[in-house]
């Protein structure tokens, strides 16, 4: 008698939120600078207020972190701004004075809330988002995207781009970050 | 009120060897007055004095900072209160220059000139402490044990506008000065 074979249980992509916090650890960030974000609450900024490593400044608005990471950076500490891609609209300016015309580092992790993961952001169903990248292009800036697990070693090089560039580099997390 | 050019020299005889950063109009008087590798700028982009002055707070905590704010610049920033609140680093003193205009565009009126509080904004922020000076010789008098209190502190200065300068931003752009900077915070 033949049986059909079980189909093999799938792997569905995802993004830890503890892989994520292991990366930024192992960057060498002194100090994450965030405001809340729907997108990261529950699998990276919860986890990391619980861990309390990196230590986290919370933002009244997105562009003071991108002072608060130069001022750092001038004491020889890495920060990483966390933050949605609505935060990193608002912060255009100061990116163009501070981190662009200074040439001063910033790392950038910021969520694509509303985001379908199975596409690039430039062709996201969200105007918002789909503007992103074409924005930071047009600025010059740096950016990788993370779609999973995969794409977690583009974290440290990211910020290591960012450091020794002295440069604005943008982390965009196309999936919602898992908890663990 | 008290004359912009006296303030900077009144704050000038006490600062000793602190961390300075300073906008605009004040920025480049402070540069002449002051000229040392410990100063920073922050033009380019209004509001973000304190958040530098915090990120450089946090960095060196065993180095006085002292910001020297713009009221049209904080105006643009109000929430970074809160957040230098939220932080509470113990080695920050923000001095706002209260003017009620904005110098560097043309000298026009801030949206509520002479009608915000800016001590009791910040007071009510969450600074540990908040004073508030309209003439010269209570400040003299005061200014010293108020940059060696524990931050965070705010002082806000009621300074005479006077007459719309026009002034040279350019300097203070140059690499070379963020250059000079970083090389100092490594040795001090």
């Amino acid at each position: 008698m033949s049986e059909k074979a079980a189909p093999q249980p799938q792997t569905a992509p995802a993004l830890r939120g503890e892989a994520i916090l292991r990366e930024i650890r192992t960057s060498g960030i002194a100090y994450v600078l965030a405001l809340p974000d729907l997108h990261t609450s529950k699998g990276l900024l919860h986890p990391l207020t619980r861990s309390g490593d990196p230590p986290i400044i919370r933002l009244a608005r997105e562009d003071e972190g991108i002072g608060i990471a130069s001022g750092l950076s001038f004491c020889g500490k890495r920060a990483l701004l966390l933050m949605q891609y609505t935060g990193l609209l608002d912060s255009v300016n100061a990116l163009r004075a501070v981190s662009l015309d200074y040439k001063l580092p910033l790392a950038m992790m910021v969520g694509l809330l509303g985001h379908d993961p199975e596409k690039p952001p430039h062709e996201s169903p969200r105007y918002g988002v789909k503007v992103v990248t074409p924005i930071l292009d047009a600025m010059g800036i740096e950016h990788h995207t993370l779609y999973d697990d995969r794409d977690l070693g583009k974290i440290r090089t990211a910020i290591d781009r960012a450091y020794d560039a002295a440069e604005p580099v943008a982390i965009l997390l196309a999936r919602s970050p898992v908890p663990a | 009120m008290i004359a912009h050019d006296e303030a900077l020299e009144i704050i000038k005889q006490h600062v000793g060897d602190a961390i300075v950063i300073a906008v605009y109009g004040t920025a480049v008087d402070w540069h002449a007055l002051r000229p040392h590798p410990l100063n920073y700028f922050s033009v380019g982009a209004m509001g973000l004095a304190a958040s530098h002055g915090l990120g450089i707070a946090l960095g060196r905590p065993d180095k006085r900072v002292i910001v020297l704010d713009g009221d049209g610049s904080l105006t643009m920033a109000l929430g970074t209160l809160i957040t230098v609140a939220g932080a509470a680093p113990k080695n920050f003193v923000h001095i706002l220059w209260e003017n009620g205009v904005y110098q560097a565009n043309g000298g026009h009126p801030l949206p509520a000139r002479e009608v915000t509080d800016y001590a009791g904004v910040a007071l009510a922020a969450g600074y540990r402490a908040a004073y508030r000076f309209d003439d010269k010789v209570n400040l003299a008098q005061q200014i010293r044990s108020l940059l060696a209190e524990e931050g965070p502190v705010f002082v806000d200065l009621k300074i005479d506008p006077g007459p719309v300068k026009k002034r040279d931003y350019k300097p203070l752009r140059a690499q070379a000065l963020r250059d000079a900077f970083k090389a100092a915070l490594a040795r001090a």
